[in-house]
């Protein structure tokens, strides 16, 4: 890094790091156990939550210059804030890592390809719906073909780690155009109607993961939901907000509060952890924003998980039924820490006949998947699913299942590497709950 | 920075990797849990096995480079500051168990073990290993026996100290030594296990120790009692004691301590009584349940206005656990919070509990008031700016009252936390100048060259506490 760059990042911090905040930390250690990086780095203090907010105050300071070390630590985070819920000082770990990135990103030079691909996916990419459905027809395209060796050619898989290639082999068979197309905008409740709620589909979920968004709408309208999908909502953000994009996330914010405002919803319902934990936080996004902080409130007020709607209509007592199997779950970060939304999965999964849930060891800690970190920072991402998968091997399950694409992705791919792809699988918690409400109920 | 051939050569000693000297990381190892201490180390060692350490000390002995021995950092008396820069030494690799010795009720384990790692462990043998600092989820048992931890069964079952049997030390001239055993009695030469225990890094670095294990009690009851004044709390302690009951935990939490913890806990704590007591007792189910039975009585005779015994072993742990969150959680109040550890005897509670709010009063500060009742040691609290000059000073002269207050009624400065940098200026007040000079000495006989973990307990009388060091 330049003198420059390290100059003009060093002002940023004093200009908006929330130094309140980051006093709030009183470093009294509570949050070392929970970080996975604090842990997987052998107990190096530069890896945990406190001494990164050490760093963010050094630089604040003046006692340390933002250099490439601070970067690299604050890179190598992965954002699950499981610091934040044991933290009693209440310290808003995620917030101050936000601002962090916001700042190096908008000061630091990238390299011109890192530039490209930013660009690419950022601002031309998710924010768009109709390019997302683009790109996952192309994925459809690239999943037939031997597409790969042309991308390897190009350079452009040089960004991308060996996990990449594991990868590829467990994404989902993406849907046909034609169903990409005919996304419906109302669904009717299938039983005595209980609430109107409105679905918030998100970007790869609508696309990548469509069969579990239309799982997730049979589920409510059999919990008894009348369901409006807007159709001018749009990705919400997150992956921007976490990558140091924040302004870009805010346009996104204002468009989905627009969108969802005047439907008259009960509860706007998500079925991925990591999205719902940034929509919750828009009052926090657009705070300083008087044209827009009332309406973020009242957007972030209605963010309901699906797990969370499911329990609150009493869906537990459907009948639900499936073959003699154990269970287990693994917590999204972002469900659990964001959303406080933990106990409802395990609620619902209890309550279905024929599965022993089977709880494993740190069911909470992060599995490495943590948005593109498992593609950026891959080698730490694969320790961390390693130990993962031994505690989840412990318990004997036959499926693994989670409530947030990345996660599921994550965990299938920790099972393709085992070897385990005969005998385990991974699943969206939507997905199963229906399989096992259909099962009684066709 | 280190000279580049010293550090080359304590680079051939522990390997490049566990030699670090980055900017990121030397800031990283510059504080503790003690609010207003910082300072840089020149580099941050990671020792793989005790001879490693003993190269280590004898380099920094001859070149005289300061060493502070460094667990998780959580201690509150800055006593892991490197105030004189120097080496920070990690324990990290010092992390197994070596073994669990069921015939002689020991655990032999390294320092770098998280304390309740080891809990667990010996718990799943069943046995007991008492001492629970609130930190011990992440304090390591190094950390515990350098700084002779208390924790919230001390009342009953005693602290680190009477727990460790025997320990590997490496002096700081690099002669490794062995003190105690599993032995129930020993009385070769003088007692240095119960000297090192508590030294604060100051005479060697510990690097096994032999400690004690009881059997696990068989059962363990928790109750909560809630008070309309401190008093008549403070007074139900007392009486408890009296009637030749020692419960295994007899905590106490003030008003604004229940508002903060339930605000972080959310476990339905109170917030509308004045204090509370969490009691525990363990032991034969027949036994715990006789004992809780005469607590309840007691503090119903003594102005409790309500008794609730918690259902279930979640709803316990639930009550313990928010005690234990107890310090951080008040740290959500104001930016800086400063904690202490004035310990009187149990007799003494009520007096110390209304001379703390006298106090804060008086100097127009806000403290709040927590800690190990049943064995005096209280843990008043205060919550400020460390920005703000002159609330700071105000601060000061609250806590050096309080300091006084503890004396005068046959307390000590610190039940728990230890000296280090923190209260380094008043433990004349406690031991007198020539204690100080006897420990000094002790010091000089172990370490000629004050190596070993400087600025702490003794030395640099002058320095005024609260300051920020660069």
């Amino acid at each position: 890094m330049k003198t420059a760059e390290r100059e003009r990042i060093a002002q940023g911090f004093k200009e908006k790091m929330d130094y309140d905040q980051i006093l709030n930390c009183m470093r009294c250690g509570f949050c070392l156990p929970s970080c996975p990086t604090y842990i997987e780095s052998g107990m190096d203090e530069s890896q945990s939550p406190r001494g990164r907010i050490a760093m963010m105050k050094a630089v604040v300071d003046g006692e340390m210059e933002p250099d490439e070390d601070v970067k690299r630590s604050l890179d190598l985070c992965l954002g699950c804030r499981a610091c934040e819920p044991v933290c009693p000082s209440g310290v808003k770990y995620g917030h101050l890592l936000e601002q962090a990135r916001d700042i190096i990103n908008q000061n630091k030079k990238q390299s011109l390809p890192e530039k490209a691909v930013r660009g690419i996916v950022f601002n031309n990419l998710f924010p768009h719906q109709n390019r997302m459905v683009a790109a996952t027809n192309l994925l459809g395209f690239y999943q037939r073909s031997g597409l790969q060796k042309v991308a390897r050619k190009s350079g452009i898989m040089n960004f991308f780690p060996e996990s990449l290639s594991t990868m590829e082999k467990v994404l989902p068979s993406v849907p046909t155009k034609k169903e990409l197309k005919n996304r419906p905008n109302h669904l009717p409740a299938l039983k005595r109607q209980k609430k109107k709620v409105a679905f918030f589909s998100g970007c790869l979920m609508d696309t990548m993961f469509m069969k579990t968004n239309d799982a997730t709408m049979k589920l409510l309208q059999y919990a008894g939901c009348e369901i409006v999908i807007p159709d001018t909502q749009n990705c919400c953000g997150a992956l921007h907000g976490h990558s140091g994009e924040r302004e870009k996330s805010k346009e996104m914010a204002k468009r989905n509060i627009q969108a969802f405002e005047d439907v008259g919803a009960d509860y706007i319902i998500t079925n991925a952890g990591g999205c719902g934990a940034f929509l919750v936080d828009y009052d926090y996004l657009l705070k300083d924003d008087i044209n827009w902080s009332e309406r973020a409130k009242e957007f972030s007020a209605k963010i309901k998980d699906i797990t969370s709607i499911l329990v609150e209509l009493d869906f537990a007592n459907e009948n639900l039924t499936l073959d003699e199997q154990i269970v287990t779950y693994q917590d999204s970060c972002h469900l659990k820490n964001g959303q406080k939304t933990f106990m409802e999965p395990r609620k619902l999964l209890q309550s279905i006949n024929g599965v022993t849930y089977v709880e494993m060891k740190d069911a909470s800690r992060c599995c490495g998947s943590a948005g593109i970190y498992n593609i950026v920072e891959s080698e730490m991402s694969m320790e961390i699913l390693d130990y993962k998968m031994d505690q989840a091997k412990k318990t004997r399950a036959k499926t693994i299942v989670t409530a947030n694409p990345g996660c599921l992705l994550q965990m299938k791919l920790g099972i393709e590497r085992e070897g385990l792809s005969g005998t385990m699988r991974a699943v969206h918690i939507v997905d199963f709950l229906l399989e096992a409400y259909e099962k009684d109920h066709r | 920075m280190l000279e580049e051939h010293l550090k080359k050569k304590l680079q051939s000693i522990v390997g490049q990797e566990n030699y670090q000297d980055s900017k990121t990381s030397l800031l990283s190892y510059s504080y503790d849990a003690t609010p207003g201490f910082q300072s840089f180390p020149d580099a941050v060692i990671s020792p793989r096995n005790k001879h490693e350490v003993a190269d280590i000390v004898k380099l920094c002995n001859q070149h005289k480079i300061p060493i502070v021995p460094r667990g998780s950092g959580t201690n509150l008396s800055a006593g892991t500051t490197p105030l004189y820069g120097g080496i920070v030494l990690l324990m990290k690799h010092f992390n197994k168990i070596l073994e669990i010795d069921e015939e002689n009720l020991t655990v032999r384990t390294q320092p770098g073990v998280i304390t309740q790692t080891l809990i667990e462990a010996v718990e799943e043998k069943g046995f007991f290993y008492p001492p629970d600092p609130s930190s011990m989820k992440i304090s390591q048992i190094g950390g515990n026996i350098n700084e002779n931890s208390g924790g919230l069964r001390g009342l009953k079952y005693g602290v680190t100290r009477d727990y460790v049997m025997g320990l590997e030390v490496v002096l700081p001239n690099g002669e490794i030594i062995k003190t105690g055993g599993k032995l129930a009695k020993d009385v070769a030469g003088y007692d240095l296990t119960r000297l090192l225990v508590g030294s604060e890094g100051t005479l060697g670095i510990v690097t096994e120790a032999t400690l004690k294990l009881i059997p696990k009690p068989e059962t363990k009851k928790t109750m909560l009692v809630l008070y309309q004044n401190l008093d008549a709390a403070a007074k139900s302690v007392s009486a408890i004691i009296a009637n030749r009951i020692i419960p295994a935990t007899l905590e106490f939490l003030d008003q604004p301590t229940l508002k903060a913890v339930e605000d972080f806990a959310q476990i339905g704590l109170p917030t509308d009584v004045k204090a509370v007591l969490i009691i525990e007792q363990d032991g034969p189910i027949e036994i715990v349940e006789q004992d809780m039975d005469r607590i309840a009585k007691i503090c119903k005779e003594n102005q409790a206005i309500e008794v609730t015994l918690a259902k279930s072993s979640e709803d316990a742990e639930a009550l313990t656990t928010a005690r234990r969150a107890a310090l951080s959680a008040l740290a959500r109040l104001r930016p800086t919070t400063i904690l202490e550890d004035a310990t009187v005897p149990r007799s003494e509670i009520a007096k110390m509990v209304s001379a703390i709010e006298e106090i804060a009063r008086r100097n127009q500060v806000t403290i709040c008031t927590f800690g190990h009742a049943g064995d005096g040691n209280l843990h008043p609290t205060c919550l400020t700016d460390i920005r703000d000059k002159q609330e700071m000073e105000r601060v000061e002269k609250a806590f050096e009252e309080i300091f006084h207050k503890a004396i005068e009624l046959g307390g000590t400065i610190t039940g728990e936390h230890g000296v280090g940098a923190m209260k380094l200026p008043y433990l004349h007040l406690k031991v007198g100048e020539a204690g100080i000079d006897l420990m000094r000495n002790i010091k000089l006989a172990f370490d000629p060259n004050s190596i070993m973990n400087p600025g702490k307990v003794f030395t640099d009388i002058n320095r005024k506490r609260v300051v920020v060091q660069k």
